[in-house]
């Protein structure tokens, strides 16, 4: 419901709009150049040509090799593919996988799946900024230890983990490291090599590119097998026919990204910071949740002390301002986010949390309406909370 | 996902405040659980509720279950004010998402709360009032 002729869309770690260029690329995939990329003939080689053109285009964002990366249906398939196969292929090494506490539910349920199948899963704590324990990590590895997955760049407080050193860690003791970088992908730069990764998950609709399609980098020569099953497409290892305008759609948004992204993450974290600084400097009894600097550029997460997130959301939804919480109450459950109370929050601050997570077309007077509206709201939750009225009182 | 009543009441929410001196007050609910109500009771000398008023922590759907619920007791005797369940303020506010249900539980627990308190400020006994649970997810 939105009372004010205006929307300023801050859920960007949610989905992103679809760059023009991107949504022009893809368009001679649906009614022009609709051949199936695995048909023989010759009308169906442009489209087998513009998946592999894509393809390239994404092994060389991430410093791979054409052959390393594979389509998939999103980010969570990625997820679910790395774990559920990395198990199975190593199952004569162990049954033991390495995670965080932090990660995302694609994860997360996934591990919760495989404990129900016999597995072992260690999940380990982060410290108060939500960066992963590296010595509890390297305590946790065991001689059954088969998999590390620590996602790159958190979805919600925006921490962005030490990937390298846990690469150092995986190669160390010789265990396979998966990093889920769906929030990553396109924000920050990311070398496969240079950090150690043997799998990254990563997806479309984060970086400006269509919904619906996603990839997983297998460094080669792993034994990683085939967890869709059926067609030969994706050298046997991802059956289905190719969704080439999503295909085409990625490749695009991954050129654009990685030639914008320097420019873009400079502007983002400059109008972040503003964000923060001014709403911790408006609003007393609030805190920023996640690292300071070491966070994903477009990256706010804020607690807001004896007030609820959801009600936040409405007002500020009515305010024209889309807007995403950690509080029980958007997550359908009693529970607050499991990342919050994971940095230590009490449950009743953690309900009262307000992600905001920028583009690169946030503009200054957007992120003033938004500092300004903010601090009305939040007022104004006060103004009837009882919580705060036990607060003040028992100040006095 | 919320009604327009549902919207309506969380916008414009009636009957926001305290009353000093109230003659019932009670708090029910969980900051770890996400809602806190607080209902102040104004009645008088008949029975009769004059004033309701209530502070909140809580998502929409908990502010608007608790300005609802105000307004349903405010005139009614405290009899009356009684059978005015979780059900018929979710029935007022045209419903609310199953998630929510136990906002209106909490709506009415706050009532029952507060004719508790004045109750025993009172030392009368209201038939039909039982004690009622400060923490409405204690049995869990």
């Amino acid at each position: 419901m939105i009372l004010v002729g205006k929307l300023i869309y801050l859920d960007n770690a949610a989905t992103t709009k679809v760059y023009p260029e991107v949504f022009e690329a893809m368009q001679p995939y649906f009614m022009e150049n609709y051949g199936n990329p695995s048909s023989i003939y010759g009308f169906a080689a442009k489209s087998k040509k513009a998946v592999d053109d894509a393809r390239k285009t994404i092994a060389d964002f991430l410093g791979a090799k054409e052959n390393e990366i594979y389509f998939t249906g999103g980010g969570s398939e990625s997820d679910n593919w790395a774990l559920k196969a990395a198990v199975e292929g190593y199952k004569k090494k162990g049954n033991h996988i390495i995670t965080s506490k932090i990660e995302h539910h694609a994860i997360l349920h996934t591990c919760e799946y495989l404990e129900k199948n016999g597995y072992e899963v260690s999940y380990i704590d982060v410290d108060e900024n939500g960066v992963i324990k590296l010595d509890e990590l390297e305590k946790a590895i065991k001689p059954t230890t088969v998999l590390i997955s620590v996602m790159f760049a958190n979805n919600e407080i925006g921490t962005i983990q030490p990937i390298k050193e846990i690469g150092e860690i995986a190669k160390k003791h010789d265990v396979l490291f998966h990093t889920d970088a769906v929030q990553a992908y396109g924000h920050v730069p990311i070398n496969v090599e240079e950090l150690g990764i043997d799998m990254l998950s990563a997806s479309g609709h984060k970086t400006g590119g269509p919904k619906g399609i996603g990839i997983m980098y297998l460094r080669n020569g792993l034994k990683i097998g085939s967890f869709i099953h059926g067609g030969a497409q994706e050298r046997n290892r991802r059956a289905g026919t190719h969704n080439v305008p999503g295909i085409v759609g990625f490749g695009k948004a991954t050129e654009i990204a990685g030639r914008t992204l320097q420019e873009r993450a400079e502007k983002e974290s400059r109008l972040r910071d503003r964000l923060i600084d001014q709403i911790l400097e408006r609003v007393p009894h609030a805190r920023l949740n996640g690292h300071r600097t070491d966070r994903l550029p477009n990256n706010v997460n804020i607690s807001f002390q004896f007030i609820e997130g959801e009600s936040v959301l409405i007002l500020l939804d009515q305010q024209g301002i889309c807007a995403s919480s950690g509080s029980a109450c958007t997550s359908g459950s009693l529970d607050p986010s499991h990342v919050l109370l994971a940095i230590g929050l009490p449950h009743e601050i953690a309900h009262g949390s307000l992600r905001l997570t920028l583009s690169e077309e946030t503009t200054e007077e957007d992120v003033d309406y938004v500092i300004e509206n903010i601090e009305k709201n939040v007022n104004r939750l006060r103004s009837m909370s009882p919580l705060y009225d036990d607060f003040v009182k028992n100040q006095k | 996902m919320y009604s327009e009543k549902v919207m309506d009441h969380f916008s414009n929410p009636r009957n926001v405040g305290e009353i000093e001196n109230a003659s019932g007050v009670g708090t029910v609910g969980n900051a770890k659980c996400g809602d806190i109500m607080r209902i102040f009771l104004d009645i008088d000398d008949n029975q009769v509720i004059k004033d309701c008023k209530f502070k909140t922590f809580g998502c929409g759907a908990a502010v608007a279950t608790s300005s609802m619920a105000t307004e349903m007791v405010i005139g009614k005797t405290v009899e009356e004010a009684l059978k005015v369940t979780n059900v018929a303020v979710m029935e007022a506010l045209d419903g609310l998402p199953p998630v929510k249900v136990h906002c209106s539980l909490l709506a009415e627990e706050a009532i029952h709360a507060a004719l508790w308190d004045y109750a025993e400020k009172k030392g009368i006994t209201i038939e039909g009032l039982k004690k009622p649970k400060n923490d409405i997810y204690d049995e869990e």
